[in-house]
C-alpha cells in the first residue's frame, strides 16, 4: 500500500508527525497479542493524535446549538409578543376578538372586523385556488406530455417567486380597474340576486384580495400536491388500470383517493400563507374595517391592519391591540401550519397508504 | 459553475458596492467628522417641500444627510416619542397626553402653512365645485351618498352631476392632515363632532382607506365618482381637481396661499408659546377655511450635541432660505411674527 | 342479453365522456393558472423596461414632483441587507441542518428541531418584524440596516436548515464510512467530506432561501424604515428595493409609478435568475447513489 493513500488527514495540511516510512518491519513490531514492548510507530502516531473527542464534542454541541436556535426564535418571537401586548390584553381580555371596533380616539379597540376579513379573502383565496392547483397538478403528473411537464411545473413555481409587494403594484394598476370595469358589473348583472355583490363597486374590496391571494398560494398547493401525487406508487395506478378504468378513474381512485390527507394537508399550508399575507392585501383592500355580506365592500385583515398602522400607533394602548393581532396571527398560523405538516408528512414520509 | 455563479454574484455586489462608494464620495464632504446623518420621520402634508428642502441643504452642506420618511403624522409622534428618530413632523399638534407620554420633552417649531383642499374625481365634471361645510361632513358620514344629491346641486348651479355613489377617501395611517380635516369637520357639524371627533386617527363611518396624502391622491385620481382630503401640493402637481369651500364669513373659497395666509392672521398676533394653534375655519372674507400649522417635532434636549447643532442650523436655514420657497410650491410662510418667536425658540434648543 | 350490453356501452361511454371532460378541465385549469403569471410578467416588461436607464441604476430618488432620479441607493440597500441576512442566517441554517442530519439522526430532539422549522417557515413575516422590532428597534432607539438583516436571516434559517439536511441525507453512507473508517473525526468527516459532497444542493438551499426573502417588504417597514440617501453605516436606516416599490406604487405621482415599475422588473429578475439556477442546479441532481 503507497505511503500516501494511509491517511486522509496529510491533504489537507495539518500539522502532523512525519509519517513513518511502511517497511514490513514496522508492522511486523506491531503486535498486540503478544505484548511486545516496542509500540508500532503507527499507534504511536494514533495515540499521540488522541481521540478527537473534545472536537467532535464540541463540534457535535455547536451544531446542536444552532439547532436549538430555531426553538430559541419561536420561543423568544412568542415572549416578546406577549410582553408586549400585556396593555391590550388586560385591558380587554378574550373579548377583543369578538367586538367589533376600532376607535383610536376613543381607545376602544376589538379584532373582529380583522378577523372576518382576514376570513372572507382566505376563504375565497381557496375557493379559487383549490380546484385550479388540483387541476394543474393532475394535469402534470398525469397527463401532461412528458416533454411540456418541467416547463409547466418550472412555471408555476415562478409563480411562487413574486414577490407581494409586486403582486400588489400589478393589483392596483392592472387588476382593480378591470374588477371595477369589467368584472364587477359582469357580477353585478348574473349573480347580484345571491346578495354577496351588493353596493357600490370601486374595484378595492375583499373579492379582489380573494383574487390576488388565490393567485399567490395556487404555486404552494399545486407544487405540493404533485409532490404527493408523485409518491403514490405505480402499483396503485396499474391495479386501477387493469381493472380497465379511464384515465380520470385512474387518477380518482389510485391516486387522489390514495393522497387525500395530504393534499388537505397542501390545501391548509396554502390557507397558513393565505392568512399571513401582507403586502398584496393592504394595497388592494380598501382598509376599512367593516364586517359586510358584499364581496365588494372594503374591509381589512389582520396582517394589513398591523402593516398599515403600526409605525404611527399613538398611544401605548394602541400599539398593544396592534401587537395582540399580531400575537393571534403568530398563534393561528403555528397551528394551521403544524396541522398541515402533520398531513403532508403522512403521506410523504411514511409508507404511502395502502403500498402494494 | 455554481463557483462561477458565485463569483459573478460576489462581483457584481462588489462593483454595486464600489458605484456606491463613488457616489458617495462624490456627494459627502471628503473629512468624517462633518459627515451627519439624521433620521426624521412624520407628516406626509409637507412631504414635497421638506423633501426640497431637505435635498438642497444636502446640497449647500455636503456630508449632512437629513433623512426624513413621511409615513404619517401618527407615525411621526410615535417615533419622536420612542426616540427611534431624530426629529418627527406633525399637522395635528400634539395633545398634552401625548405629550407626556413622550420619552423626551418635545417642541412643536411651525414650519409652514398649508391647506387641506377635498379633491374628486367626477366623470363629466373638470370646473372648481363648491362645498359646503356640512356637506363634506354629510359625505364622510354616509349621509349623502351620489353626486346628483340636491344639496350639491344647490351650491353649483349648471353642474350636470351623474347619478353614480360618492366613494368617499380618507387616511387609513395616523395623519395630521386627518386632524385638520377633522378638527373642521368637528367645528363645523355637531353630528360629526359627536358621531366621530378629530384626531390623527378616527373611526370613519364610510369610506376607503389609503396610505398618505400619497396614498390619497393616487386613489381619487384612479377611481371615478370618488371624493378625498389632501394637502393642496398633492391636487397641484397631479393636476387634480379641487373644490372651493365655503369658509365662516359664508364665503366660497378656492385654497391658495393667501387664503391660507388670511387665515393665520387672526392666530399669529395671538401666538402661545408652545405654537400649538388650530386655524380652521378662520374668520375672515378671504380666509381659506381648512388651512393649519404644520410643526416639527424637536427634542428640547438632547445627548448629542452634533445633531442638536445640525438641526438648529437646519431651523435657521428654513427661516432664512427655506420660507421663501414655500409659496412656490403651494405653501404660505410663516408670517413675521411668528417667525421672530421661531428663531427666539431655536436658540433655546439644547 | 341486448339490453345488458347497451347499459354497458352506455356506461362505457358516460365514464369515457368523463374522462375527456375531466382532461379538458384540467388543462383548462393549467392555462388559467398560467395566464395570471404571463399577463404579470409582459406587463411588467412593458412598464418597466421603458423606464431603465443607466439613471436608475446610478441615481438617488429626486425630490417630490421633480423628474429624473433612480433607486440605485435602494439596490445597495437591499444588497447591503441581503448580505448581512446572508451572513447571520447561512451559517446558522446549514449547521442546524448539519445537526439534523449527522447527529440528530432518529432523536426526538432532532423530530422536533425539524417540525418547528417547518412551521416557523409559514409564520407571516409581518409578525417576525414586530416582533425584531420590538427587540432591536425599540432599545436601540433608531431604526437600521442591521435589524432589517435580522429579520431577514431568521426567515432564511428554517429554508437553509431544511434544504441543507435534505441535501446531506443525499450523501451516500458508504463515503462518510470510508472517511470514518479511515480515522477521520466525525467533525472532519462532516466537513470535508459530506458537506463538500452535498454542497451544490446547498448552495442551491440558500439561493432558494434568498430569492424567498430578496422581496419581503413588510418585515422591513419596521426594521430598515428606508432612506433617500446613500448609506453604508449599518446602524442607520437603509433603502430597500420592495420597500421602495411599495412607497412609490401607492403614491400618485406618474414619476414615482414608473420608477416601482422599473423597480420591480429589476427585483423580478433578481429572483428569477436565482430560483432558474436553483432548478438548473436541482435537475442536474446531487450525488446519485444510495443512501
Amino acid at each position: 500500500m503507497p505511503p500516501s493513500r494511509m491517511t486522509t488527514e496529510r491533504e489537507s495540511g495539518s500539522s502532523l508527525p512525519a509519517e513513518p516510512s511502511l517497511t514490513p518491519a514496522v508492522f511486523a513490531a506491531a503486535d498486540p497479542a503478544t505484548g511486545d514492548a516496542t509500540p508500532s510507530p503507527i499507534r504511536d502516531y494514533l495515540s499521540r493524535r488522541g481521540s478527537g473527542r473534545f472536537a467532535d464534542a464540541s463540534f457535535a454541541a455547536l451544531m446542536l446549538l444552532c439547532a436549538c436556535s430555531i426553538f430559541a426564535i419561536v420561543a423568544f418571537i412568542f415572549w416578546i409578543l406577549t410582553v408586549r401586548s400585556h396593555l391590550s390584553l388586560v385591558q380587554f381580555g378574550w373579548k377583543f376578538f369578538s367586538r367589533s371596533a376600532w376607535d383610536p380616539v376613543s381607545g376602544d379597540f376589538g379584532a373582529l372586523p380583522f378577523i372576518y376579513g382576514t376570513l372572507a379573502t382566505s376563504l375565497l383565496a381557496l375557493l379559487m385556488a383549490v380546484p385550479l392547483a388540483l387541476g394543474v397538478a393532475v394535469f402534470v403528473t398525469e397527463l401532461c406530455p412528458k416533454p411540456l411537464r418541467t416547463p409547466i411545473s418550472f412555471l408555476t413555481e415562478l409563480l411562487a417567486a413574486i414577490p407581494s409587494v409586486v403582486y400588489g403594484l400589478w393589483g392596483v394598476f392592472v387588476l382593480v380597474p378591470l374588477m371595477r370595469d369589467v368584472v364587477g358589473p359582469f357580477l353585478t348583472k348574473t349573480l347580484g340576486w345571491s346578495g354577496l355583490f351588493s353596493g357600490p363597486n370601486f374595484g378595492v374590496g375583499l373579492l379582489t384580495a380573494g383574487i390576488i391571494l388565490a393567485i399567490m398560494i395556487l404555486p404552494i398547493i399545486s407544487s405540493l400536491t404533485r409532490d404527493i401525487m408523485l409518491a403514490v406508487p405505480n402499483s396503485q395506478r396499474e391495479g386501477v388500470l387493469a381493472l380497465g378504468a379511464t384515465r380520470w378513474e385512474m387518477i380518482r381512485v389510485g391516486v387522489l383517493r390514495n393522497s387525500r390527507i395530504g393534499i388537505v394537508g397542501a390545501i391548509m399550508l396554502g390557507l397558513g400563507r393565505a392568512l399571513g399575507e401582507t403586502m398584496a392585501v393592504t394595497m388592494v383592500i380598501g382598509n376599512h374595517p367593516n364586517i359586510s355580506k358584499s364581496l365588494f365592500a372594503p374591509a381589512n385583515t389582520l396582517a394589513s391592519v398591523i402593516a398599515g398602522e403600526f409605525t404611527e400607533a399613538t398611544g401605548d394602548l394602541y400599539l398593544s391591540a396592534l401587537i395582540e393581532i399580531g400575537l393571534a396571527l403568530f398563534l393561528v398560523t403555528i397551528v394551521v401550519n403544524a396541522i398541515a405538516r402533520l398531513m403532508v408528512w403522512a403521506v410523504t414520509r411514511g409508507a404511502p397508504v395502502g403500498a402494494a | 459553475m455554481e463557483r462561477v455563479s458565485l463569483k459573478i454574484a460576489a462581483a457584481v455586489l462588489f462593483a454595486f458596492c464600489l458605484t456606491g462608494c463613488k457616489q458617495s464620495a462624490n456627494t459627502s464632504a471628503t473629512s468624517e467628522s462633518s459627515a451627519q446623518n439624521l433620521n426624521g420621520a412624520g407628516a406626509t402634508f409637507p412631504y414635497p417641500i421638506y423633501s426640497r428642502w431637505f435635498s438642497e441643504y444636502a446640497q449647500a452642506h455636503p456630508g449632512i444627510h437629513i433623512n426624513y420618511q413621511s409615513i404619517g403624522s401618527g407615525g411621526g409622534i410615535r417615533q419622536v416619542s420612542e426616540q427611534t428618530v431624530d426629529f418627527g413632523a406633525s399637522d395635528g399638534p400634539m395633545t398634552d397626553q401625548q405629550l407626556a407620554a413622550s420619552k423626551v420633552s418635545l417642541m412643536h417649531i411651525p414650519s409652514v402653512l398649508g391647506a387641506v383642499v377635498p379633491v374628486y374625481n367626477i366623470p363629466g365634471v373638470t370646473g372648481n365645485l363648491n362645498f359646503a361645510p356640512d356637506v363634506i361632513a354629510d359625505i364622510y358620514l354616509g349621509k349623502i351618498t351620489k353626486w346628483n344629491d340636491p344639496r350639491l346641486a344647490k351650491d353649483n348651479p349648471g353642474v350636470k352631476f351623474p347619478n353614480s355613489a360618492i366613494l368617499p377617501v380618507y387616511r387609513s395611517d395616523g395623519s395630521g392632515t386627518t386632524y385638520i380635516f377633522t378638527d373642521f369637520l368637528s367645528k363645523v357639524s355637531p353630528d360629526w363632532a359627536k358621531k366621530v371627533g378629530k384626531s390623527t386617527s378616527v373611526k370613519w363611518p364610510v369610506g376607503i382607506g389609503q396610505k398618505g396624502n400619497e396614498g390619497v391622491a393616487g386613489m381619487v385620481r384612479q377611481s371615478p365618482s370618488s371624493f378625498g382630503y389632501v394637502e393642496l401640493i398633492y391636487a397641484l402637481q397631479n393636476k387634480m381637481t379641487y373644490g372651493a369651500v365655503r369658509n365662516a364669513s359664508g364665503k366660497f373659497v378656492l385654497a391658495s396661499t393667501d387664503g391660507v395666509t388670511a387665515a393665520a392672521a387672526a392666530a399669529a398676533a395671538n401666538m402661545p408659546a408652545d405654537y400649538r394653534v388650530s386655524i380652521t375655519n378662520a374668520p375672515g372674507d378671504t380666509s381659506y377655511p381648512i388651512s393649519s400649522f404644520t410643526w416639527f417635532l424637536i427634542p428640547t434636549h438632547s445627548s448629542d450635541a452634533a445633531k442638536t447643532a445640525t438641526l438648529k442650523d437646519f431651523l435657521t436655514w428654513m427661516l432664512d432660505h427655506g420660507e421663501s420657497e414655500a409659496s412656490s410650491m403651494g405653501y404660505a410662510p410663516l408670517p413675521t411674527q411668528v417667525q421672530s418667536m421661531v428663531r427666539q425658540s431655536i436658540a433655546n434648543l439644547r | 342479453m341486448d339490453l345488458q350490453s347497451k347499459a354497458m356501452r352506455l356506461n362505457t361511454a358516460r365514464r369515457a365522456a368523463t374522462n375527456h371532460f375531466i382532461s379538458g378541465l384540467a388543462i383548462l385549469a393549467t392555462v388559467i393558472v398560467l395566464a395570471p403569471l404571463a399577463a404579470i410578467l409582459f406587463y411588467l416588461v412593458y412598464k418597466g423596461a421603458s423606464s431603465l436607464n443607466l439613471a436608475f441604476f446610478t441615481h438617488v430618488p429626486a425630490p417630490v414632483g421633480e423628474p429624473g432620479g433612480g433607486m440605485a441607493n435602494s439596490i445597495l440597500g437591499s444588497g447591503v441587507i441581503l448580505l448581512l441576512a446572508s451572513l447571520m442566517g447561512i451559517p446558522v441554517g446549514i449547521a442546524a441542518g448539519v445537526y439534523l442530519a449527522e447527529f440528530g439522526r432518529g432523536k426526538m430532539l432532532a423530530n422536533a428541531v425539524r417540525f418547528t422549522a417547518d412551521v416557523l417557515n409559514g409564520v407571516p413575516s409581518i409578525v417576525m418584524g414586530i416582533a425584531i422590532y420590538s427587540l432591536v428597534v425599540m432599545p436601540q432607539k433608531h431604526f437600521s440596516a442591521l435589524a432589517g438583516g435580522i429579520v431577514l436571516a431568521i426567515m432564511m434559517v428554517p429554508t437553509v436548515t431544511r434544504t441543507t439536511e435534505e441535501m446531506l441525507s443525499t450523501v451516500p453512507h458508504a463515503i462518510r464510512e470510508a472517511a470514518l473508517g479511515l480515522g477521520v473525526p466525525k467533525w472532519r468527516t462532516v466537513l470535508s467530506v459530506s458537506l463538500r459532497t452535498a454542497s451544490p444542493g446547498i448552495i442551491t438551499g440558500c439561493m432558494l432561501a434568498f430569492a424567498r426573502v430578496a422581496g419581503e417588504t413588510a418585515p422591513l417597514l419596521f426594521t430598515a424604515f428606508g432612506n433617500q440617501f446613500w448609506s453604508f453605516n449599518l446602524n442607520q436606516p437603509i433603502a430597500a428595493l420592495p420597500l421602495q416599490i411599495y412607497v412609490y406604487a401607492i403614491s400618485p405621482f406618474d414619476e414615482w409609478h414608473r420608477l416601482a415599475w422599473a423597480g420591480s422588473l429589476v427585483l423580478i429578475v433578481m429572483i428569477m435568475v436565482s430560483v432558474t439556477l436553483v432548478r438548473i442546479y436541482a435537475s442536474r441532481g446531487v450525488l446519485k447513489g444510495g443512501s
